[in-house]
Order: C-alpha cells, then structure tokens, then sequence
C-alpha cells in the first residue's frame, strides 16, 4: 500500500512539478508588473509562450554540433530528475530513498554544465561571457550550498532529503540558530543559482549584462521552449526545497490518505506563492549588481554557511 | 602446497608479468614496436589476473625471489591492497599500451623500450614486499619515466621539465629511503612482516610521518610538492602522461599507504590524519583553480590531478584519523572513498590524457588558443572527452560523482572523530572540497568549450583528423569502464574490501552493494543506477514528447542559418570561420575566476597595454600567475641553494695553507664523529 502511495504520488508530484514551473515564472512576472504600476501579462502567459515556440521549427547556426541540438533535452531532463526528487505535497515517494541532497545538487549542476557547454558550441562571443560567468558564479554557490547541506546532515544524520524533511517536519530540532543562517545562506544561493536579481536579470534585453539569457541566446523553436520550462522548473525545484527544508509543516507524511495531500497540496502552494510574491518584492525593490560584485553576495552566504555549522558544532559541544 | 592456491598462482603470474615487461623492454631496443605490442597483451592478462585474484578473496601470498642484495632475499607479496592497485595500473597500462600502438612516424621509438620497463617498475613497487624491493621498484619508476618524459629532447621547454621532474624525484628518494631506514632500525631484517611487528614509535614516526608525506607526496602531486607535475605531463606524450598521471600518482599514493596504514601499524596518535586533510584541502583548490588558467590542455588536466589527489588525501587522512580513535565505520568510509576515487581517477585521467594526445595528433596543438570545434573533425574523441569530462566534473552518474560523494559522505561524518578545533577543520575542508569540485567543473566546461566546441582558432584545427584505430580503442575502453565504474560503485568498493579489512580493519560491508551504496548500514545512500536510470527515463520520454509535438504541429527537423550572434553580422569571406578575435577563449573563459580567486590564491596581475591613438601597434592584456608554492617554498629554496654553492665555490681559491687546515679539522671532526659513536 505504501510503496501504491508512493508511486502514485511520485507520478503526481512530477505532473504537478511539470505544469506548475511556468505559471510560477508567470505569477511572478504578473506580481512585478503590478508592483511597478503595470497591468502585465496573464499568469498563463509563459505556458502559452511554451506552446507556441513547441510548434516553431528551431534554427540552427551553420556550425552547430549535434551537441548544441541535444543540449536542452538533456538539461531538461536533469532538471526534471531533480524535480522529481523534491518532495512538494507529500513525502515518502517512491523516489524518496534515492533522493539524496548531494545527488539533487549534482543533477542541477549537471543542468547547468550541459548548457554551458552548449553557450560555447557556436562559438559566438556571448555564449562564451554567459558560460563563463555561469560557471564562475557556480563555483562560488557550490561551497556554500554543500555548507547548508552539511548542517542538515549534521542535524539528521543523513543527506537524503526525504529523512531531513521528515526528522524537520517532526520538529525533533525546534529552532535553532543554525538553521537560520543555513535558510539566509539557502535563500542567496537560490536567487544565483536561478540567476535572479540581483545575480542576474531574467528579463533583461541588453546582451552584456546577461550571464543565463547570453548563454541561450542562439536557441530558438522548440529548443528554445524546453530551455525557458526548464528555467521555470528548477526555479520550482529551489522554492519546494527551501520550503521541504525550512518551511516544513503541512506536507503530508509517508502513507498518509489522499485527503491529506490536498491539505499537503494546499500548504505548499501557499508556501511557494508567499516565496513567490518575497522573489517578486525583493526584485522590485533591488538593483542587478556588477558580475564583479557576485562573488562577494555568494562569499556572504559561504560564511553564513559555514557559520552555521561552526555554531551548531558549539551549541552540541555545550548541550 | 600454498603456492598452487589462486593467491600463489597470482602472485607467481605478477612475478612473470615483471619479469616479462622488463624482457619486453630490452627486446623493444632492438624493434622499438615490440615494446606497446609486448606491454599491451601482458597487461590485459595482468588485469585479468587481478580482477579474478580480487573476486576469488584476495588472500594474502607471499614468495623470494633470489635477486637483491648479498645474502638476503628479495620478497615479493600480494594481498588486497597491491592488488586493487594492480587492477587499476594494468586497466591504465593497457589502454596505454594499446595508444601507443599508434605510433606517428615512429616518433615514440628513442624511448619505448623505457615504456614497459615503466610499468614493470611500477608493478614491481607494488609487489615489493620489503623496503629494498620498494625503493628498487620505485626509483626505477622515476627513471623510466624520466627517460619518457624526455622523448620530444630537441624541446627545451621539454629539457627544462624533464630536469624539474628528476630533481623531484631525487628529492622524493632523499626522504623515502630514510622513512624506510627509520622504520627498519628496530627490527632485524627489511621484510614487511617484520617491519610491521616493529612499528615506529615517538619522534622517529613523526619523522617517518613527514619523510613519507615528501617522499611518496612529491611523486603522487601532494601540495606543495605538485609543481612539477604540469610541465612534466605536458612533456610526456599522451600515452606516457596518461599514465604518469592515472597510474604513477597512484603507486606513489600506495606507497603512503603501504608505509602510513600498514607499516606504521594502528598505534598512532589521531592528528596524523591532520597534515594530509590539509594538505589535501589545500591542494585541491590550487589544482582546481591552476586547472582555470592553463592554456595547454595537458597543463589543464595535470592542474585537474594534483586536485582529484588531493580529494584522495583528504579521504586518507580522515581515515588514519577515524582509526585512531576507532571509528571503525567512519574509517571504512573514508577509504571506501579514497579508493573508489582513486580507481575512477585512474580510469578517467588517463581517457583524458590519451585524448589530449589524439588532439596533439589530429590537430597538431595542444593549446586551448589554437583548437577550437575538434567536434566535427574529431567526433570520437570529443564524446570520450565528454565522458571524461562528466567524471572529472563530478556529475552524476559519473564514476566522478560516486568516488565525491562517497568522500563528502566520509567528511559529513568525520565531526564524530570530536573536539571543536578539529570539527572546524572538517568544516572548513568540506567547504574547499566543494570549491574544489565546483573549480574542477569550470574547468572542464572551460576545456571541453574552449578545445572541442565552438569555432577553429587555427588552420590546422580546422583540419584536424580523428585518431587511428587502436588510439580509439583505448580511449572508448577506458570510457566503458569508466562508465561501469560510475554505475556500479559498489562492485568497486566489494572489490576494495579485502584492502580496507586490512587497513582499517573494516570494510562496507551492509553499506556497498551493487544498486546502492550509502554511508551507514540500512540508510538511503547513493543509488547510481536508480539515478542513471532516472535521467535516462526524463530524457527518452522529454525527447520523444518534444518530437511528436512538432510531428503533429508540421515543425520536425530544423533549419540552418547564420548564427545570431546578438545582430553582430557574418564574418566577411576572408574569415572563412568568423572572426577569431570575437570568440572566448582560455584566457577570457578564466577572467571572472581570475579576478576574484587568481588575485588572492595565485597572486595573478593583470596588465594592458594600451597604445596611443595612431599608434598602430595592438593594445596587449598581459596576465601574470604565481603558484604559492613556487612563490614561498621553491623560489627560497633555490635562492638557499645558490647561496650555499656560492660559499662552496670560495673554497677553491683558499690558500694551501687554509685548505690543509680545513682538511685537518674535518678529520678531526671525522674522528670525534666516530669515537661518539663507538662510546654510544
């Protein structure tokens, strides 16, 4: 019965993952527009983008490899690998034992090396910028998300997501200093990772100061499209991780009956829409820094990282 | 009737390997082909051999062999730990051998008959089975591949490496023979068996501590020894580079095993593990940085190796640390992890190193500013590449990915080992280790971009051809392998088993099976096949939806166009491949990194030269790098050196008056030497 649940709602939980990525990217344009005085698009709008460029035939530059053409199916499915890992409504899927943190982060970066290498396959120079901020932001983001991950598996001694939200759900841990810092540093590593503001700016038209949107700048059609859902999607993946780990309550435990996954289901809407509608004030309110300056964001989310773990080094050696 | 036991078989098979090797070299002075021809069926069989003498249990075995010095036997043995290691060397050895089968003009001929007296020596070092056996194996290891290493001589900078290479070597010699001594001076004869019943005690194994961290460090690329391992690799051609890096770092790190786990026995104190976590730490972000600003792509993979080394060291060294406080299972993982990386590093470096051979080959550089899209002229290559390059980014399900995060597993654990002091050590390691792996993932996307993608920086890229036919079958079997390793981690580990009961004294057993492999018994842990298979699942049904979508709509298929490029416009006709100057290379792929980690860790300056207006001279950016390493340790060290040879030299123009007098004091000096010797 438990291993049905799990796989039922495993098979959900992707669906869900799925159609929710672009009306999460759409719901957070709408709530910009209306913050800055616009009307701004319908919520459907990035869904109805994604189906118009599925039935555009993509072009290729003349010395594309086949590399550049199977790069966004194969990002894409990192992705969804991951997403598929990242408990939303209920835990205890059936990928929950092999969803381990350091796989999830593996699968993302694997994501993100996939399209870097394909920004460099026409060999234009702003595929080349992109990449290679991209993987110089990464290396800073890395160590510090390998912090936060340290601390959680310090706490509950694993790394598989699945028993940290559990143990973290149970509320065995009550608060703790720890995982605060851990949740700031979780928070500033998300915003670079999905290459936000004040990283960088997702909607901007000007090349230079581009790092994801130069990277993708020869994709069209429906290459193009997988790589706009993919970007919808692990901004999903980073919210449900931040709210399995830190905003934990609500979700529905392993075997628990259908009705408690549309309470689960409740709660994590609400969850990722309040994180949603923080995404979209904080991008309001802030301005994109200099790529120079990024490295001193993400250095600040490494010490608090590591600061996190240093502290709950102190409060167990006291307790 | 012990010997006619697998064990005995096999160790009598590796005798006759070594032995075979060594007549292979001799033979190849003649017929210089003999030597990859020789090499390459002996170390499939060896490879053979170690993988069933590891399946069937390991079982140690030991037998003398009448060569060495007057009166003593040489003693050869073999038991899990030599023999995993001789898996991981002949798997090397062979793909190796098979590479330089491929032999362009006979341009390795001056030299090959030093390749199989190579990996017999390295074979023989670790079949040693007493410390004149070792340091026999060991230095004939250096000196073969010194010889290797000199093949492309008309070079100077190949010259200049190669003296680099041996003046390490001699350096790692002067501090391994005596640990080896100071080991030895309590029992009564060289063997292992009898080493290991009279372990070191107080200063002398601090000594023997930092002897071996030198001796066998310097040679397996431990910082801040690893400064020779760039320009030697980079010397060496593809086959021998490959196994310079993939097998000899790995010999050498036997050898530090061999000496610190078994020889050294389990009565030392817990800070032990300390100099190698941090030297470990330390070396992998040197080498994953150094690895961002190379411009040759055997410099970048050497830089690649001096940080996989270090990931190892740190597993060792929290090994050595878990054992002393008996953390059994803590010190099984960290093995676990440190052998495990090892042989997927063994596997995946030397696919890579044969590779930048056949880009050397096929394309006529090795420079990242004059290759450019290899990925149309060179299409097997570049998919080996790809496979090496997922591994030495650490993606999953890579075995790259296995052997990392089994060593992250053993340092999330390692804060149990206690004391605040030490529990922020192991912080502030797992925080390198993960700069280091991200490090080491910019780049690979910097090398593969930069050497296989994009447009050709030269004519003679563009006109780059495919490797021969045995290059590539070296290269796609190392890719298998390296690919089964990173699906089935834990038939490695099972494999690993035998070595680690006898170095820690438990192995994975409960934690290591063939779908998952995790950090404690009946916990989740890393399931590379599930994931594998995950990703393989998202891909076909991602691929297929997208497709059929596009069937239906009438948008299949693609058209070709001129690159977009931002509005920038197709380059005029006499650019037949654009505009050179408008594509990323090496040196632009590293700026960010340069500027925000280079300044502070490789003390790296930037300088332009910016000309006048109407002066028609191009504006420069010149980039300066400095090692730490070179900067603070070998630079004083050569400025010691000459100091002193400047004294030296004095003493040839001394008077005979003073030169007869400084003969009489040093007599004298000579005789109350030997008097307090004879009173002690």
């Amino acid at each position: 019965m438990t291993l049905l649940f799990g796989l039922i709602t495993q098979l959900l939980h992707v669906a869900l993952m799925l159609a929710a990525g672009p009306v999460l990217i759409g719901a957070i344009r709408l709530l910009k527009a209306r913050l800055l005085g616009r009307t701004g698009p319908h919520v459907l709008q990035p869904w109805r983008d994604l189906l118009r460029l599925f039935r555009k035939q993509p072009v290729l530059a003349e010395n594309a490899s086949w590399l550049f053409r199977a790069a966004p199916a194969a990002a894409f499915a990192a992705i969804l690998a991951a997403a598929a890992l990242v408990p939303t409504f209920a835990l205890g899927m059936a990928g929950g034992p092999v969803a381990d943190l350091l796989v999830i982060a593996g699968l993302l970066t694997l994501s993100r090396c996939i399209l870097a290498l394909a920004a460099m396959d026409i060999g234009t120079a702003f595929g080349g910028i992109g990449a290679s901020r991209e993987m110089t932001f990464s290396a800073f983001a890395e160590p510090a998300l390998l912090l936060v991950i340290f601390t959680l598996a310090l706490l509950a001694g694993t790394t598989n997501l699945d028993v940290i939200a559990d143990a973290l759900r149970g509320g065995t841990y009550g608060l703790r200093v720890s995982l605060g810092l851990a949740l700031i540093a979780a928070v500033a590593i998300g915003i670079a990772e999905n290459g936000r503001i004040p990283v960088d700016n997702p909607a901007t038209h000007l090349e230079l100061t581009m790092v994801h949107e130069a990277m993708v700048l020869e994709y069209s059609g429906r290459h193009l499209a997988l790589i706009e859902w993919g970007v919808g999607l692990k901004l999903l993946v980073w919210m449900s991780l931040i709210t399995t780990i830190f905003l934990p309550f609500g979700a529905a435990p392993a075997g628990a009956s259908p009705l408690l996954w549309l309470a689960g289901l409740a709660a994590w809407a609400a969850k990722v829409g309040v994180l949603a509608a923080a995404l979209a004030t904080f991008e309001t309110v802030i301005a994109k820094m200099r790529v120079f300056r990024v490295p001193e964001f993400l250095g600040i989310a490494l010490l608090l990282g590591l600061l996190a773990a240093v502290f709950l080094f102190v409060s167990q050696g006291l307790a | 009737m012990a010997a006619m036991t697998l064990p005995g078989l096999a160790l009598g098979g590796f005798a006759l390997f070594v032995a075979a090797l060594l007549l292979v070299g001799a033979a190849a002075v003649a017929r210089p082909r003999f030597a990859a021809l020789g090499a390459l069926p002996l170390c499939a069989a060896g490879a053979l051999l170690a993988l069933a003498y590891l399946i069937g249990g390991a079982h140690p075995a030991a037998i003398a062999v009448p060569i060495g010095p007057p009166g003593v036997a040489m003693t050869l043995a073999i038991d899990g730990l030599s023999g995993f290691f001789l898996l991981l060397l002949l798997l090397a050895g062979a793909a190796a051998s098979a590479t330089a089968l491929d032999d362009h003009q006979g341009e390795y001929a001056a030299t090959a008959p030093f390749f199989p007296v190579f990996l017999g020596a390295m074979a023989l070092t670790l079949l040693a089975a007493d410390a004149f056996a070792l340091v026999i194996g060991f230095e004939l290891m250096s000196l073969a591949s010194f010889a290797l290493v000199l093949t492309h001589h008309r070079d100077e900078a190949v010259r200049t490496a190669a003296l680099l290479y041996i003046g390490m070597a001699a350096i790692g010699a002067a501090c391994l023979i005596p640990a080896l001594a100071l080991i030895a001076q309590a029992a009564p004869d060289l063997r292992f068996a009898t080493l290991r019943a009279h372990p070191p005690e107080g200063w002398r194994a601090v000594a023997v501590l930092a002897l071996v961290l030198v001796g066998a460090g310097s040679k397996a690329g431990l910082a801040p020894l690893h400064v020779w391992l760039p320009p030697a690799h980079s010397a060496a051609p593809g086959h021998v580079s490959a196994l310079m890096s993939g097998a000899m770092t790995k010999v050498a790190l036997y050898v530090l095993i061999r000496v610190l786990f078994d020889l050294c026995g389990p009565a030392q104190p817990m800070w032990w593990g300390l100099p190698l976590v941090l030297l470990g730490a330390a070396g992998a972000v040197l080498g994953g940085l150094r690895a961002n600003m190379e411009g040759d792509i055997k410099a970048v993979l050497a830089c690649s190796t001096v940080e996989n080394i270090g990931l190892i060291a740190i597993g060792l060294g929290l090994a050595l640390a878990a054992r002393a406080v008996d953390l059994g299972q803590l010190a099984a993982l960290a093995m676990a992890g440190a052998l495990l990386h090892a042989m997927a590093h063994g596997m995946f470096k030397p696919l890579l190193f044969l590779c930048a051979g056949a880009t050397q080959h096929g394309a006529g550089t090795r420079r990242l500013d004059r290759l450019g899209g290899l990925i149309h002229r060179m299409p097997v290559t570049t998919a080996c590449v790809l496979v090496g390059g997922a591994c030495l980014a650490g993606l999953p399900p890579s075995s790259g990915f296995a052997g990392e995060w089994t060593l992250f597993q053993a340092v999330l654990g390692a804060p149990r080992i206690g004391g605040i002091f030490l529990q922020t050590v192991i912080s502030v390691t797992a925080l390198l280790m993960a700069l280091a792996v991200a490090l080491a993932a910019a780049a690979t996307v910097r090398l593969i971009g930069v050497a296989f993608l994009g447009r050709p920086r030269s004519p003679r890229a563009a006109a780059a051809v495919e490797a021969g036919l045995p290059a590539r079958a070296g290269m796609i079997g190392l890719a298998a392998v390296s690919g089964l390793i990173g699906l089935f981690p834990g038939a490695v580990l099972a494999l690993a088993g035998p070595a680690q009961h006898l170095l820690v004294g438990a192995a994975m057993e409960g934690r290591a099976g063939g779908l998952v492999i995790a950090p404690q018994a009946d916990a989740p842990g890393y399931a590379a096949p599930a994931i594998a298979a995950l990703l393989g699942l998202c891909g076909v049904l991602v691929a297929m939806a997208v497709r059929r979508y596009a069937l239906a709509n009438g948008a299949a298929g693609h058209r070709r166009g001129p690159a977009w490029d931002g509005g920038f416009g197709a380059a005029p006709a006499w650019l037949p491949f654009g505009d050179p100057l408008t594509q990323y290379g090496g040196a632009s792929f590293a700026q960010p990194l340069r500027r925000s980690l280079g300044t502070t860790l490789l003390a790296a300056r930037e300088s332009v030269f910016m000309p006048e207006p109407g002066d028609t001279r191009p504006a420069r950016l010149e980039v300066a790098l400095h090692d730490p390493a070179d900067t603070h340790l070998f630079q004083p060290a050569a400025r010691a050196r000459d100091a002193l040879s400047g004294l030296a030299d004095r003493m040839q123009f001394l008077t005979i008056r003073r030169t007869l007098s400084l003969m009489f004091i040093a007599l004298v000096l000579f005789l109350a030497v030997v008097a307090a010797m004879e009173q002690m």
